[in-house]
């Protein structure tokens, strides 16, 4: 665990890489809420943390004062990657118009109906990786189960080999949860952008029907794409698409095996389901999208600057009692649930149907097989946080 | 009771398609509208309004009859 100052004041010095917000932020956002609900902080530069619902929703539909350009949580000093990708990882990381049509191509390789396609596929993953730890009697439902499943997917969807799931975990993990170290941030982006750019120069000579392939082959007016929007959104694919969902399966399970009764419920009852997923991913949203403030502007009375860094909570969003009853519980058959897990606006995250389907799938074929199971007695959960907030090791029992 | 869908909210969330996939089409930009006239089936009308209260855009209003 990396090692931070103490924070002694979270409405105007807070640090989302504190290690006892990362384990339990949600006390914190509770009452930041009731006493000051849009906090800020000096650490690397300005920046603030909204935590109600109406707030993180309204700045997340002002795209105008409220730009994409740096979706970072963890504000970089340096930015590396601004000679090998001009245009960034769009469409996550642009603003209209560049937004507009990028999404456009993107989004038809995560509808439901192609969705629905890696299906079976999704459902042999997590069968197989069961199969590995079954016997034993015990495992890591993070690292044996929750961090295999969406890799694997995506590499389907990239056409990469099986075998570059390890190495891109790794690579993801240095980008997204290291990202306050330089070294590994540039080592995970580096390794990243490499690989995809040998995919990108070798789909030219042999294309497939793959995201890449069909990328190279888009017209936008008329013309090829350039070669670094390709790349950047061949690694937005990437890294977006891997431990976002790994961690929503990884927090799943821990508050299955840590809560005998909702985890009884959902065993008799599939028909729970539906409404159980969207119930996790509101209750343990993994992930949280900075903006960059565009023109001096004020939310909640909170004088913002043009360069400040908004940082948005949609994860503390979720769990505002002003939009949610009993909003600290989790609720299987929660009915009114307009959660914001995968954004709000044109940002909705352009994978949400991918995730949903992994998060479904891995839940169901895991109760499946280990209806009954709880944490390791005696060892620890470990969290990751910043960008995306999921647990890293989930020891258990299965009984 | 019948539904409509506001397309300029629309974010292709999804999410009514989820929870209600005989009451929504959805294309493949995610862009999604009423399933034939947005009639809802008397039967369907609980579904239709867990959809509603799902929409994370206020995209969907019913109009009662």
């Amino acid at each position: 665990m990396r090692r931070t100052e103490p924070v002694t004041d979270w409405e105007t010095d807070f640090e989302v890489l504190d290690a006892g917000y990362v384990e339990d932020p949600f006390g914190i956002w509770d009452e930041l809420r009731a006493s000051c609900p849009v906090a800020t902080t000096e650490r690397r530069g300005r920046a603030w943390l909204p935590t109600r619902y109406a707030d993180v929703t309204a700045i997340a539909h002002d795209t105008t004062t409220f730009s994409s350009s740096d979706v970072a949580v963890v504000t970089i000093e340096q930015d590396e990657d601004e000679d090998i990708l001009p245009y960034g990882l769009p469409p996550i990381t642009s603003d209209p118009p560049l937004h507009t049509w990028t999404r456009r191509l993107l989004l038809p390789w995560f509808s439901h109906r192609r969705v629905e396609s890696y299906e079976t596929l999704t459902r042999e993953i997590c069968g197989s990786l069961i199969k590995e730890f079954f016997d034993a009697g015990r495992a890591d439902a993070a690292i044996d189960y929750a961090q295999q499943i969406p890799v694997r997917v995506i590499s389907h969807i990239l056409a990469v080999p099986d075998e570059m799931s390890d190495a891109f975990t790794g690579w993801v993990r240095d980008s997204l949860e290291f990202a306050d170290d330089p070294e590994r941030r540039r080592r995970g982006n580096y390794g990243i952008g490499e690989f995809l750019w040998s995919k990108v120069q070798e789909r030219k000579e042999h294309p497939g029907d793959d995201l890449i392939s069909d990328l190279l082959q888009s017209r936008h007016d008329g013309e090829p794409l350039e070669d670094s929007i390709i790349l950047g959104m061949a690694m937005l694919t990437l890294i977006a698409g891997v431990d976002t969902t790994w961690s929503a399966i990884g927090a799943s399970l821990w508050h299955l095996a840590t809560h005998d009764d909702d985890r009884d419920r959902l065993v008799a009852d599939p028909s729970l389901m539906a409404t159980a997923v969207e119930e996790f991913l509101r209750a343990y949203s993994p992930v949280t999208m900075a903006r960059l403030v565009t023109t001096d502007t004020e939310v909640a009375g909170c004088p913002m600057r043009a360069g400040d860094k908004v940082l948005m909570s949609f994860p503390a969003a979720n769990r505002d009692p002003a939009v949610f009853d009993r909003a600290s519980e989790v609720v299987l058959d929660r009915a009114a649930n307009r959660h914001v897990a995968f954004g709000s606006g044109i940002h909705r995250c352009a994978g949400s149907n991918l995730a949903r389907m992994e998060l479904r799938v891995a839940i169901e074929e895991w109760l499946r097989r280990i209806p009954s199971f709880h944490l390791e007695p005696e060892s620890s959960v470990t969290w990751a946080g910043g960008q995306v907030r999921g647990p890293r090791s989930i020891p258990v029992v299965l009984r | 009771m019948r539904l409509r869908i506001d397309p300029e909210r629309c974010q292709g969330h999804a999410r009514c398609f989820a929870l209600a996939p005989d009451l929504f089409d959805i294309d493949d930009y995610g862009q999604s509208s009423v399933h034939s006239d947005g009639v809802v089936p008397a039967d369907r009308e609980d579904a239709a309004r867990l959809a509603i209260a799902n929409c994370p855009e206020f995209a969907i209003e019913a109009l009662e009859d």
